[in-house]
C-alpha cells in the first residue's frame, strides 16, 4: 500500500520512495529511507496534507507526495 | 588575519540564538553577507578579529531551495576557517545526516550539541567522548537558549581553526557503494583539485548523482562514461538506485552510531510530548482554523486596539511637548521666521508625526517574532496548505505573507525558503497587498479624523480588503501568468519552544532601529524638500499660502488622475507621490501641507480636504498602490532585474486605482 492510504494512528515501514528529482532526494535526505518506521499522526483540517512521525520528529507532506511512498503496515 | 566561524545546522536547531549569544546581537556586513542574502555576520564578543557567520538553516547539502544553494556555495567557495555544526540533540538522527556531509568538506569542524538541557531533563545520556571519537571531531554540549557552553564552544572552534583540525575520513559506506566512491575518487582527483573543491565531497555527490557537482568539475566524456558504467554496475548489484543507496548508507551509519552513544533512543522527550499535546488543539480538525484567526485578531487587537495605541498616544504627547519647547526656544533666540517655519512646520511636523507610530510597529513585530520563534508558523502552513493550493500556492507561502504584515522587505527575503521560482515570484507579487506596518500611520491618522466611532471596523476592513484583493489576483494569475504545476509541500514541524526573549527583543529592536533610521533619513529629507517646494513659488518667492507654491503646481498635474476616485485635491496627490519613497511619508506630507502642528488640528484640517467616503477610498488606494522604494529594490535584487519589479509596481498601481474607484462609486450609492 502507499503512505496516503495509511490511516491516522497507524504505523508502517517504508518499502520504497518513488518519484524522481529534487523532491525525492529531499524525502530521502529527511530520512524516509527503506525500513524506516513511520506513524501517521493526523490529517490537516481540510483533508490535506498529512502529518507523519518518523525518526523522532514530525513531518508534513501532501497526499500526492505520500502516494509515491510505498509502505507496509505494521500491526 | 581574522578567523571566520561558520554556524550551520538544520532549520530550527538554534542557530540564531547561538549567533546572538556569541555576538551579543551586533551584526555587521562582511564578505559572506552580501546584500540580499539571509546570511548574518557579526563580531564575536571579547574576541578580537573573530567573526561568526550564521548560514541559512539546511537539512542537506543537496541543493533544494535558494537558501540551500546559498549555504552550499558559501561553504564550498567562501571557505570559512572553521565550521560549527549545531545539532538539535533531541532530533539526533536527522541532524547528523547533515553532519556526515559537512565532514566531507575537508574544513576544520566542531560539533555543538544544542538543547542539552532538554536531554538532561529527560534523562537521556549521550556519551560525548564516544561520539567525538567516532566522528573524529570535538563535540561540545551547549544550551544556547540558556547561554550554557558558548564559551567552551568558541574556545574549541578557535583551536580547531588554528590547528587546522580537519575531520578524518570515516567510512560510512560499505560494499558496492564503497567501491564506487573509491573508484570515482581516483578518477576525479585531478579535476577536483583544479576546480578547488573537496575531493571526498565531490565523490559522494557524484555517486549520488548531484548535477551541480558534475558541472563544476567539467569532466571529460571518457570520465563521464566510466562513471555511468560504475553507477549502473552499483545499482544492479544493490537492486536500488544511487540516491536511495547513499541516503540509506548515511542513515544506517547514524542508526548504528546512535546505538553506541545514546543511553536510550530519543523517540519522545517531555518537550516533544507536550508539543504533540499542544498540536491536538492547535492543529485540531475543527478548531485549527478558528484558533488561527483568533490569534491573528488578538495580535492586531493588541497592536492597534489597546497596547500599541496607548503607547503611541503617550509618545505623541511627548513629541508635541518637545516641539513646543523647540518652537519657544527658537522664537526666544529670534531666528528668521522662514527658518522657524522650516524647523517647526517642516521637520518637526513631518518627522514627529511619523515617529509617534513607533510603539505600534514595535508591538506588531514583538508578536510576529513570537509567532515565528515558537514554532507556530509551520503549523499555520500545515493547516492552510489546501486553501493556498487553490490559489496556486503552497502552505509555505503563508509565512512570508504573515511577515508581510510587519514589513514587505523581510517578507520578500523570507520567500527564499520556497523551493520553486514560480511560487516565489507569485508570493512576492502578493506580499505588498498584506498591509505593512508603515501604512499603519496613514490609517491611524485618517481613522482619528473621520471614523472615531468605527476605528476597529475600518482597520479590519482595510486589512481584509488587502487579503481579498490578493486572493482575487492570485486566482487571476493562476490560470494566466503563473501557470504551472503545483509544487510539492514537504515541511518539518519543529517542536513548540518558548521563544528566547533575547532573540525576540533583538528582532524587535532591529526593526525599530530601521524605522527610526528611516524617519531621520528618508522622511527627514522628504519633509525638507516638501517644505521647500510648498513654501516657495516658481520665482523662488516665499508664498503666503501653499496654493500658489511649486508643489501645488506639481500636485495639480497629478490630481486629475485621482479625481475619479474622490480625492482630486492636489495635496492628496502630492502625499501619494511622496509616499512612494516610504509609506509614512504620506502622513508627514499631509501634516506639512495642511500646516497642522499637532494631531488635533491635523484631524480638523483633513476634514477640509476629504469627505469620509473619499477618505476611505484614499486609504484603500494607499493600501494597494505600489510598494515603497525599499521593497521594489528588494524585489529587483531577488528576481535579478528591474523588469519584474516594475511589473509589480505598475500592476499594483492599476489594481489600486480600480479598487478605489469601485469603493468610491459603490460606496456613494449607499451613503
Amino acid at each position: 500500500m502507499t503512505l496516503d492510504k495509511l490511516q491516522p494512528g497507524k504505523k508502517g515501514y517504508i518499502v520504497s520512495v518513488g518519484g524522481e528529482g529534487a523532491l525525492r532526494r529531499r524525502l530521502l535526505d529527511l530520512g524516509l529511507t527503506p525500513k524506516t518506521i513511520v506513524l501517521v499522526r493526523k490529517v490537516a483540517p481540510l483533508g490535506d496534507p498529512i502529518e507523519i512521525f518518523l525518526r523522532g520528529y514530525e513531518l508534513t507532506l501532501r497526499r500526492e507526495e505520500a502516494a509515491r511512498i510505498e509502505v507496509a503496515e505494521v500491526h | 588575519m581574522g578567523i571566520d566561524i561558520a554556524l550551520i545546522g538544520n532549520p530550527g536547531c538554534g542557530l540564531t540564538t547561538l549567533f546572538n549569544q556569541m555576538t551579543g546581537g551586533s551584526v555587521h556586513t562582511g564578505h559572506f553577507s552580501t546584500p540580499g542574502n539571509k546570511t548574518k555576520e557579526g563580531p564575536v564578543k571579547n574576541h578580537k578579529d573573530v567573526n561568526v557567520i550564521e548560514l541559512p538553516g539546511t537539512y542537506s547539502l543537496s541543493a533544494y531551495s535558494i537558501d540551500d544553494v546559498a549555504t552550499r556555495e558559501i561553504l564550498l567557495r567562501g571557505k570559512p576557517d572553521v565550521i560549527v555544526n549545531v545539532i538539535d540533540a533531541t532530533g539526533f538522527e536527522r541532524n547528523l545526516y547533515l553532519t556526515l556531509q559537512l565532514m566531507e568538506l575537508e574544513l576544520p569542524m566542531v560539533l555543538a550539541l544544542n538543547m542539552m538541557d532538554e536531554m538532561e531533563n529527560n534523562q537521556i545520556d549521550i556519551d560525548l567522548q564516544k561520539l567525538s571519537q567516532e566522528l573524529t571531531i570535538p563535540v561540545i554540549p551547549i544550551a544556547a537558549s540558556k547561554n550554557r557552553g558558548t564559551h567552551d564552544l568558541i574556545h574549541y572552534a578557535l583551536q580547531a581553526a588554528r590547528e587546522h583540525h580537519v575531520p578524518q575520513k570515516i567510512d560510512f559506506c560499505s560494499g558496492h557503494v564503497h567501491t564506487a566512491i573509491h573508484t570515482v575518487s581516483h578518477l576525479i582527483a585531478e579535476d577536483a583539485k583544479k576546480a578547488e573543491l573537496p575531493l571526498r565531497f565531490c565523490c559522494t555527490k557524484i555517486v549520488e548523482g548531484d548535477e551541480p557537482t558534475l558541472e563544476a568539475l567539467r569532466l571529460g566524456d571518457p570520465e563521464l562514461d566510466i562513471i555511468d558504467h560504475l553507477i549502473e554496475d552499483m545499482q544492479n548489484h544493490l537492486g536500488t538506485d544511487r540516491e536511495s543507496a547513499m541516503a540509506d548508507m548515511r542513515y544506517a551509519f547514524i542508526e548504528k552510531l546512535c546505538k553506541k552513544v545514546l543511553s536510550r533512543p530519543v523517540q519522545s522527550t517531555k518537550e516533544h510530548a507536550r508539543s504533540v499535546r499542544m498540536d491536538r488543539i492547535l492543529t485540531h480538525r475543527i478548531f485549527a482554523i478558528p484558533i488561527f484567526l483568533c490569534i491573528m485578531l488578538l495580535v492586531f487587537y493588541f497592536t492597534f486596539g489597546s497596547l500599541g495605541t496607548w503607547l503611541s498616544d503617550l509618545l505623541s504627547a511627548g513629541i508635541d511637548k518637545c516641539v513646543e519647547a523647540i518652537s519657544y526656544a527658537l522664537l526666544g533666540a529670534g531666528v528668521n521666521p522662514a527658518f522657524h517655519s522650516l524647523v517647526i512646520d517642516g521637520i518637526c511636523a513631518g518627522v514627529g508625526s511619523v515617529l509617534s507610530f513607533l510603539p505600534i510597529i514595535a508591538v506588531l513585530f514583538f508578536f510576529l517574532s513570537i509567532l515565528e520563534d515558537s514554532g507556530y508558523m509551520p503549523r499555520v502552513a500545515f493547516v492552510m496548505d489546501k486553501l493556498l493550493r487553490k490559489l496556486g500556492l503552497s502552505g509555505r507561502s503563508i509565512v512570508p505573507m504573515l511577515i508581510g504584515f510587519g514589513c514587505s522587505v523581510p517578507a520578500i527575503m523570507a520567500t527564499r525558503s520556497l523551493p520553486s521560482k514560480r511560487d516565489r515570484s507569485l508570493t512576492m507579487a502578493l506580499i505588498p497587498f498584506m498591509s505593512c506596518s508603515a501604512k499603519l500611520p496613514i490609517y491611524a491618522m485618517f481613522t482619528a479624523a473621520f471614523f472615531t466611532d468605527h476605528k476597529a471596523l475600518v482597520m479590519i476592513g482595510l486589512y481584509v480588503t488587502g487579503i481579498i484583493v490578493a486572493i482575487v489576483c492570485a486566482l487571476a494569475f493562476k490560470g494566466t501568468l503563473f501557470r504551472g504545476d503545483p509544487v510539492p509541500f514537504v515541511l518539518v514541524l519543529p517542536p513548540y519552544r518558548i521563544p528566547a526573549m533575547k532573540s525576540v527583543a533583538l528582532r524587535m529592536w532591529e526593526n525599530v532601529k530601521g524605522f527610526i533610521k528611516k524617519a531621520f533619513t528618508v522622511i527627514f529629507v522628504a519633509t525638507i524638500v516638501i517644505w521647500f517646494l510648498q513654501s516657495f513659488d516658481t520665482g523662488f518667492n516665499m508664498v503666503s499660502s501653499s496654493d500658489t507654491s511649486i508643489l501645488a503646481d506639481i500636485g495639480k498635474i497629478a490630481a486629475p488622475i485621482f479625481a475619479p476616485l474622490g480625492f482630486g485635491d492636489w495635496r492628496a496627490a502630492t502625499a501619494l507621490i511622496t509616499g512612494m519613497s516610504a509609506k509614512e511619508a504620506v502622513v508627514s506630507t499631509l501634516a506639512v501641507l495642511t500646516g497642522a502642528a499637532d494631531g488635533a488640528s491635523l484631524s480638523a484640517m483633513l476634514t477640509q480636504v476629504f469627505t469620509p467616503l473619499s477618505a476611505f477610498a484614499f486609504l484603500v488606494f494607499c493600501l494597494l498602490y505600489m510598494p515603497c522604494v525599499a521593497t521594489l529594490a528588494t524585489i529587483r535584487r531577488e528576481m535579478g532585474g528591474w523588469r519584474y519589479a516594475f511589473g509589480v509596481m505598475l500592476f499594483q498601481c492599476v489594481v489600486a486605482w480600480i479598487v478605489s474607484f469601485i469603493v468610491f462609486h459603490v460606496g456613494g450609492l449607499f451613503l
